[in-house]
């Protein structure tokens, strides 16, 4: 069955290619416009190295090289060798400690001399890989909970190296494991309770309690109208409706304002609101009573000035982009620098200020494509291997992409997780380019039942 | 296991399509719902850069530029760039210590940050500028310099006239709302410069830049598609005649007064002499402040502009008009005579006005010799004539003339801060003494110009003006024409010939030979110019400052040639002592002579120059008041003295205090009522010894003083107007 097949034009999934191009070209073209200005020679500084979009072109020749490279291999060479790559990654990781050099706060990088690689972004190739190696091994039973705990292991074991690099946003991305383990089986309850609680609470950042509280009522009635049959023929379910509002309704009514208010010190809970955008609305009475108003509006200028400053900042920048954008190098807010790292972790930005609406929903149904379409290649695998492999991918590309986009809009705190494919960095563009070339060749090889 | 799980590729599908929903949403109401953004986006990204037109030039009658604009450079810093700059020589030549340097730096930053230029030290004088210029690239980069257009006056002349721009402040914001100026734009504040500033100013032009968030220009939006040129201001033509102009400077050297010359044909002013005056170009280069508060605090007063916001009485500069109503009401003729056996008795046991040269004159020689009696006797048939039936309504048809001559109110003249003078009215009198309480008597001392009645020299000059033209004239006014056309009607109003009464030329025949005499053989033979006949009058003022009598001023003003008048002059010396014919005269002459003749070339004459120009006849008060103000600085700290020359500032530029002023007289006149009710009987209230001079001392002078004191507080209040700039000690 198995045929050597040594050309790689042949039965591989182009869409994905194609996809990945499109979207990796967006990114290279937007990281342009917030660098270069009318003024400068645009081959020269293409070619010179020193500016960022050079930087990024140089970085997508080399993606492309890789992917080539990744096109020859053996597709087994994905089999065998998970459990080493996944013990080197971990010994990277280890190594930052030593070897690290500090970039933005966090020591998670190594030099590499002409680019820094960051391990826990390369590490999720090995762990998609070696989750996929434990799941697709004959012997795993992953309906036992000691496989459960053992897959849960292999995913979250970076988070705690992560964490120690001062890395919290590229160490919740390891959660996003939890999809394709969901897809094998993994029970749905920590699922919908992880994504009930983490929308619950942005939305209890985001809106005032008191309308939060009126939409949750109308949520539970609402279900309560549509399941009242199947609540006729079972009324626990009616328990279960009553019994989530109510913990909503604590949550939200009472829970988290007390802990703003008594178990948070002020200052933390400035911080987390400013992540969103927000003034702290729990500020005390009798907090506010102990400062003047002029220190009180001195705390506020200073916040707004410094840690709001960059979400708003990108809000104004996608915001008055309009309909069809100011056109692409006429964004002012871009060529303005106002919103700080903007080549990287916003930009998205860009293309909001220059392309408008129209370019940011093109972009979002790109990255749907994408995403959808690796679904589609999941679910078309033959062997538990590819298909766990497809899944891991399409929930980083997820994570990243809804976590970056929502916090460039408001919707999300600010944790520093890069745009796939679009923002600034050799590291993160690397990762992708291998983690999205690794599935294109798994799946022309889809043939071969893979362990 | 795998096909148990099947289902699940929906939920993960339907996660996945359920997110980018949510973010497409947050997107539309982000991007096209709110126009919040749009609007902080402008502000914080976008900078409208006003671009400044060079101001308007201003040129006199032969078209020489007596007001334009030249560069100062700024030196600029750009405090990011700071580094390795050798800031001890920079220090040494701006004569400042490191100190100092250090804090402008910070403020610098504190106001435009980092990255952005700002000055450093504004309007670089000539002799630092020379400095730096020499070792400007031991400061680059950090240091540039950058020109800025400044006003010059090549001729250091006319300062009052042409006025002064400088920085608006928040009251000039406030008055002018919608005029797009702000803080730290340059506005005309005083002369020609105010009262043109809408066609001097020219358009400004706006660029649209992009700025960063360093707050630095980066590059013009969209290649300047939205920006709007600037247009240069509007050149004005002036009549003023800047030798003239420069001549009369140089005679009221040292001395407290005015001159203003008139073209009689167009009302064109031809000079407008305010003495002291300043050189102009103090108020430009970078000392400005500095000289602003000294020249403000200087008892003499130079900033104020003597020619239109100083009054005087007009003493018997006021014959004249008299005799013209006299006539034209028909109470006198030419040759009625009236006859002075020493002063004037018409009013019974009041104190009588004297007459300098006893016998009986007619109307010619009355002008010729200031007849005190002549036309006591004249304005008592005015106002006591049958032919109106009460006091108010003869006292009303004498200041409807007097109003008709430019009297009593605002002529209307280009340049600011005019004021009304005083011609007192039956209200008037009704206010001061009660209605009823008065008559011819009380006031008769203003039918010699002494009195209650005030005015401007320019209305005095418009008045010569009147008469020379035999009943006409045109409303006077410093600029003629302007480049590119009269877009807001300024001009239109000094074309309009006014003809107050008609008066037959046989009447003004009469007033012309009188005011002949006056030069030929009379108090004005000082005036004479050789193969000029001039027509003239003079005057000599008695005043009071805070009540105590001062030297007389000397008034001149006159028209000549007799026939075709071409200048219609006054001048006034303040407190020069002796007669309107000693000082006044001789510079009245001169200024005529320079201006018909175009040259003086004459030694006699050019001796009489420099003679009458070194004559220091300022009075001791204002030595005394410098000295105080010395010995003030010592004491207090300058920031006080800089205070105060904010509050000038402000009160320069408001112009609110003109009628503030008048007001306050009236209510200040009415206080003095009740001590004026008791001796009703006019026995008190003359001001006998008007024309007395001080050489010829009567034995009873001293008794008159005692009696006239009610009158010396009224007039203290005139002279106050004068001097109100100096009371604020």
């Amino acid at each position: 069955m198995y045929q050597k097949n040594q050309t790689i034009s042949t039965d591989k999934d182009w869409i994905t290619i194609w996809l990945f191009t499109i979207i990796a070209f967006i990114g290279l073209v937007c990281i342009f416009s917030v660098e270069f200005r009318t003024n400068d020679d645009f081959l020269k500084s293409l070619f010179a190295f020193n500016k960022n979009y050079s930087k990024q072109f140089f970085y997508l020749i080399l993606c492309f090289i890789i992917a080539t490279f990744i096109l020859l291999m053996d597709s087994k060479i994905f089999t065998a060798t998970p459990n080493i790559l996944y013990v080197v990654g971990i010994l990277l990781m280890i190594s930052t400690f030593v070897l690290g050099k500090t970039v933005n706060g966090s020591r998670s990088w190594i030099p590499l001399g002409f680019m820094n690689l960051q391990p826990v972004e390369t590490c999720k190739i090995f762990v998609s890989l070696a989750l996929a190696k434990y799941l697709s091994r004959p012997e795993t039973d992953f309906s036992k909970t000691k496989s459960q705990l053992i897959a849960s292991g292999i995913c979250f074991l970076p988070v705690i190296f992560s964490l120690l690099q001062n890395e919290t946003g590229l160490a919740l991305v390891y959660f996003t494991f939890l999809l394709p383990m969901y897809r094998e089986g993994f029970p749905p309850v920590y699922l919908i309770l992880g994504i009930s609680l983490g929308v619950l609470l942005i939305l209890t950042l985001l809106l005032p309690s008191l309308h939060l509280l009126i939409g949750l009522t109308v949520l539970a009635f609402l279900s309560f109208y549509f399941l009242r049959l199947k609540i006729k023929r079972n009324r626990s379910i009616l328990m279960v409706i009553f019994i989530s509002w109510a913990v909503s309704a604590v949550f939200v009514g009472l829970a988290v304002p007390f802990i703003f208010k008594h178990v948070f010190q002020k200052y933390q809970a400035d911080r987390i609101f400013s992540m969103v955008g927000r003034d702290n609305p729990y500020v005390t009475a009798d907090t506010a009573e102990l400062t003047s108003p002029e220190i009180q509006a001195e705390n506020k200028k200073a916040k707004t000035d410094t840690e709001n400053y960059n979400v708003k900042q990108s809000k104004i920048a996608i915001g008055s982009g309009g309909l069809f954008g100011k056109g692409f190098l006429k964004g002012t807010q871009t060529q303005g620098d106002f919103v700080p790292e903007q080549h990287t972790d916003f930009i998205f930005t860009s293309l909001g200020e220059n392309f408008g609406f129209v370019g940011c929903t093109i972009l979002m149904l790109l990255y749907l494509a994408l995403l959808l379409r690796i679904v589609f290649i999941a679910e078309r695998q033959r062997s538990t291997f590819s298909r766990v492999y497809a899944y891991s991918v399409a929930a980083i590309i997820f994570f990243h992409v809804a976590i970056n986009i929502c916090m460039t809009i408001g919707l999300a705190p600010v944790i520093g997780i890069t745009l796939p494919l679009m923002s600034y960095g050799g590291s993160s563009l690397i990762t992708f380019t291998v983690l999205i070339f690794i599935l294109v060749k798994l799946d022309s090889d889809r043939q071969m039942v893979l362990r | 296991m795998p096909v148990y799980n099947e289902s699940r590729k929906y939920t993960i599908r339907l996660i996945f399509i359920s997110l980018i929903v949510i973010i497409i949403l947050r997107l539309f109401t982000l991007q096209i719902l709110s126009s919040k953004y749009k609007d902080l986006a402008e502000d914080q990204g976008m900078f409208r850069k006003v671009i400044y037109p060079d101001r308007g030039i201003v040129f006199d009658r032969k078209k020489n530029a007596i007001l334009q604009n030249t560069n100062i450079s700024d030196l600029m810093v750009t405090p990011n760039k700071l580094k390795g700059i050798d800031t001890i020589s920079l220090c040494n030549i701006l004569e400042i210590d490191t100190a100092q340097f250090r804090k402008r730096i910070i403020e610098l930053i504190i106001k435009n940050g980092r990255s952005r230029p700002s000055i450093f030290e504004p309007l670089l004088s000539k002799e630092k500028m020379a400095k730096l210029n020499e070792s400007m690239f031991k400061f680059t980069p950090a240091f540039y310099l950058q020109d800025r257009s400044v006003r010059t006056f090549p001729y250091n002349a006319a300062a009052n006239v042409l006025g002064y721009t400088a920085e608006v402040d928040t009251n000039f914001l406030k008055k002018h709302p919608d005029e797009g100026y702000v803080a730290g734009d340059y506005a005309g504040m005083t002369g020609i410069e105010r009262s043109y500033e809408k066609v001097l100013m020219g358009q400004r032009g706006i660029e649209y830049w992009k700025r960063d968030n360093k707050n630095r220009l980066t590059e013009r939006l969209e290649k300047g598609i939205y920006d709007t040129l600037s247009i240069a201001g509007q050149n004005l033509y002036t009549s003023l005649d800047i030798e003239l102009q420069e001549l009369g400077e140089k005679l009221m050297q040292n001395k407290l007064g005015a001159i203003v010359a008139i073209d009689p044909k167009t009302g064109g002013i031809l000079a407008m002499v305010s003495a002291p005056t300043y050189n102009p170009n103090y108020l430009t280069g970078s000392e400005r402040r500095k000289r602003f508060s000294e020249l403000f605090l200087n008892p003499a007063l130079p900033l104020l502009n003597r020619t239109v916001s100083a009054s005087y009485s007009p003493g018997s500069t006021f014959k004249t008009l008299q005799a013209l109503i006299g006539l034209h009401e028909g109470v006198i003729e030419t040759n009625t005579r009236f006859s002075c056996s020493g002063a004037f008795y018409g009013c019974g046991g009041a104190k009588p006005m004297r007459c300098l040269d006893v016998g009986t004159f007619d109307l010619r020689n009355a002008i010729t010799i200031s007849d005190n009696t002549y036309f006591a006797n004249v304005m008592q048939r005015v106002i006591n004539n049958p032919k109106y039936p009460s006091l108010d309504s003869a006292l009303s048809k004498w200041n409807g003339y007097m109003h008709g001559f430019g009297l009593g109110r605002k002529l209307g003249v280009d340049v600011p801060s005019e004021k009304t003078g005083n011609i007192p009215t039956p209200a008037y009198y009704d206010k001061v003494y009660g209605k009823g309480h008065w008559n011819f008597c009380t006031f008769r001392s203003i039918s010699i110009g002494q009195g209650e009645v005030d005015v401007t020299p320019l209305q005095v000059a418009n008045e010569m003006a009147y008469i020379a033209n035999k009943g006409w004239y045109y409303t006077p006014h410093v600029v003629d024409s302007m480049d590119g056309g009269d877009k807001y009607n300024l001009l239109g109003r000094f074309k309009n010939k006014i003809v107050p009464t008609y008066i037959p030329d046989s009447i003004f025949e009469a007033v012309h030979d009188g005011m002949q005499g006056v030069v030929d053989r009379g108090t004005g033979a000082g005036a004479k110019v050789k193969d000029i006949v001039i027509c003239g009058k003079t005057g000599t003022v008695e005043n009071y400052f805070r009540g105590v009598k001062q030297q007389n001023h000397s008034f001149f003003c006159g028209f000549a040639p007799r026939d075709n008048p071409k200048i219609a002059i006054m001048c006034v010396v303040e407190n020069s002592g002796r007669f309107g014919g000693t000082y006044a005269a001789p510079i009245v002459g001169l200024m005529i002579e320079k201006y018909l003749k175009d040259s003086i070339t004459e030694k006699p004459r050019l001796d009489r120059i420099e003679q009458l120009s070194k004559l220091n006849l300022m009075p001791p008060r204002i030595a005394i008041e410098l000295r105080k103000q010395d010995s003030l600085r010592h004491s207090k700290d300058s920031a006080y003295l800089l205070a105060k020359g904010f509050l000038k500032t402000i009160r320069d530029t408001t112009g609110i205090d003109e009628d503030q002023i008048d007001k306050d007289e009236l209510d200040k006149a009415k206080k003095d009522k009740p001590e004026k009710k008791q001796p009703l009987t006019d026995s008190s209230l003359s001001k006998s010894d008007a024309i007395l001079p001080k050489e010829k001392p009567k034995p009873d002078s001293k008794k008159n003083k005692g009696k006239t004191k009610p009158d010396s507080k009224k007039n203290k209040h005139k002279s106050k107007s004068d001097t109100k700039k100096n009371k604020h000690k």
